[in-house]
């Protein structure tokens, strides 16, 4: 496998060495492994901070800025980052208004934001805590970690962070951080295996002629395996898995995702069989993007979030924002 | 009677055979995981190797509390809280004493070992490292000829995670898929255990 890297062990400190050269506006501290809004702490504003494993760009590092996130803390490769990252981004953008962390639902991710909210507060930081868990892949019961975090983690950062932005108190920030996880489902699809750098060749097996249902964006091998499906025959599946798990009774936004490797030639195309599946089962849509958001490295598919938004999220969603890649408005 | 040193050779023991499998453990955690608990630990046992050689604590329960936080500062991942936990809260259970027996440290790290299930919420038969660390503590005894069974303890009970199907961490999304398949946490737990025996020999 060719990669465009140096050495396994530098990626991620080499990718926050090339953020911090192409945006000036972050501040990026390569050693602690910190993504901040370089105005942070932000005078009467809430601070949120969210982090992960890396190799999910442009989430989180991508959407730090003014109306989205204040920090992000990225750790290794598909690893959750360590306490010590997110106390000290609580610490970095907390103007006296707390602090919220995003956390998406994986043991590793839950584990560290829990120690770290306990450093936090050690140094005086008011903190509240939010899971995203929107993947319907997963059965959620006593017999599994629960439902992942994917794409609802997009929807749920732009959102709060345009009410923080807006100037609402912590737990108005963390009510609609609520709101918006608890509105979301999501459903991927891979058609390749990924790569890690550390390990260099695929996670898993996939035989040409097949795709993976229900992946998650590490590599973590579906489900359930099938003979390759068309386009079209994958938008239903995915919109179906969905649906049947949640119904919206209103408008939704739709985040057609990518994982990485799946040109956006394909994933337009894609998107068009999602809206048309939408259509003839009568669900309206509010807003759609389309890109590469919540990736998982070199893994070709895709995967569809939608969100059921009333007035108020909507406004929110539409809201200014200033990120490396997310930004419209103002 | 144990003191830092052993201790100490216990960590630099579990750094070298962790150098050792990492890459079984990735290999492992490729199947149900996510392709990176060795390079992980790897990382980690680097990092107490090093704290260790900057400061040395006179205490066993010093270095193990030092080594643990270390491990959560440095890991990341599920396997860094919980290994950080299981050492921290066995140099805890063992003060500030200079030496401790062999039987001592058997019950604190039954407690050790404690913590880590109620961090993760997990119990024996979930396919997790509990399924080598629990048979493990339970084999020890007040000698440390009994590092030994405790080693052939996790040895087993790391095997016998293979039938098993996962309930908690990355691998339980798999469902039945994760049948078959040796837990990466429980072979890593068996190695720290493995490591335990190899400090006294």
């Amino acid at each position: 496998m060719r990669m465009l890297i140096n050495v396994p062990e530098t990626v991620v400190a080499d990718a926050l060495r090339g953020m911090a050269a192409a945006h000036p506006e972050l501040t990026v501290d390569v050693e602690n492994r910190l993504i901040i809004r370089r105005d942070a702490p932000v005078a009467g504003m809430v601070g949120l901070v969210s982090g992960g494993g890396s190799g999910h760009e442009p989430l989180h590092g991508g959407f730090v800025g003014p109306g989205m996130l204040s920090a992000a803390c990225p750790g290794e490769v598909f690893t959750s980052p360590v306490p010590d990252q997110m106390a000290r981004a609580a610490a970095a953008v907390d103007s006296g208004e707390g602090v919220l962390f995003i956390v998406k639902n994986y043991t590793g991710d839950v584990l560290n934001f829990d120690m770290a909210v306990e450093l936090a507060e050690d140094e005086g930081v008011r903190l509240a805590k939010v899971l995203v868990d929107d993947d319907v892949a997963v059965t959620d019961s006593l017999f599994t970690a629960g439902r992942r975090g994917t794409g609802a983690t997009l929807f749920v950062e732009k959102i709060a962070g345009a009410a923080a932005e807006a100037g609402a108190p912590l737990e108005r920030v963390e009510a609609i951080a609520r709101q918006v996880n608890e509105s979301s489902r999501s459903f991927g699809v891979a058609l390749s295996a990924v790569t890690t750098p550390a390990k260099g060749t695929p996670t898993f097996d996939l035989p040409a002629g097949e795709l993976e249902l229900g992946i998650g964006i590490h590599g973590e091998p579906g489900r359930e395996r099938r003979p390759m499906m068309t386009s079209r025959e994958i938008a239903d599946f995915v919109v179906n898995a969905v649906l049947e798990d949640r119904r919206p009774a209103g408008p939704v936004l739709v985040l057609v995702n990518g994982m990485g490797a799946t040109p956006l030639l394909e994933l337009y195309g894609f998107n068009a069989e999602v809206q048309r599946t939408l259509t003839e089962r009568g669900v309206a849509v509010a807003r759609t993007l389309v890109g590469n958001y919540v990736t998982s490295l070199d893994m070709a598919g895709c995967s569809v979030t939608l969100c059921q938004v009333d007035e108020e999220l909507l406004r929110l969603w539409d809201a200014p924002v200033q990120t490396a890649a997310l930004r419209w408005g103002r | 009677m144990l003191d830092a040193d052993f201790f100490r050779r216990w960590l630099s023991s579990c750094a070298v055979l962790v150098d050792r499998e990492a890459e079984w453990l990735t290999e492992l955690d490729s199947a149900i995981g996510d392709a990176d608990h060795g390079s992980n630990l790897q990382r980690g046992f680097a990092a107490v190797t090093a704290v260790l050689e900057k400061e040395s604590p006179n205490a066993p329960g010093a270095v193990l509390m030092l080594a643990g936080r270390q491990l959560i500062s440095s890991v990341g991942g599920a396997s860094g809280p919980l290994y950080g936990t299981l050492l921290r809260r066995t140099g805890k259970a063992l003060g500030d004493v200079a030496e401790v027996t062999p039987a001592q440290l058997a019950e604190a790290l039954r407690m050790g070992v404690a913590a880590v299930a109620q961090l993760g919420g997990a119990k024996a038969g979930d396919k997790t490292m509990l399924d080598a660390l629990e048979p493990a503590v339970a084999a020890l005894g007040d000698t440390t000829d009994s590092f030994a069974a405790a080693r052939d303890a996790a040895e087993q009970g790391a095997l016998a995670t293979v039938p098993m199907q996962a309930h908690k961490g990355r691998a339980s999304y798999l469902g039945e898929r994760s049948i078959g398949h040796q837990d990466p946490g429980a072979t890593s737990s068996a190695l720290i255990v493995a490591a335990l025996a190899e400090a006294v020999a």
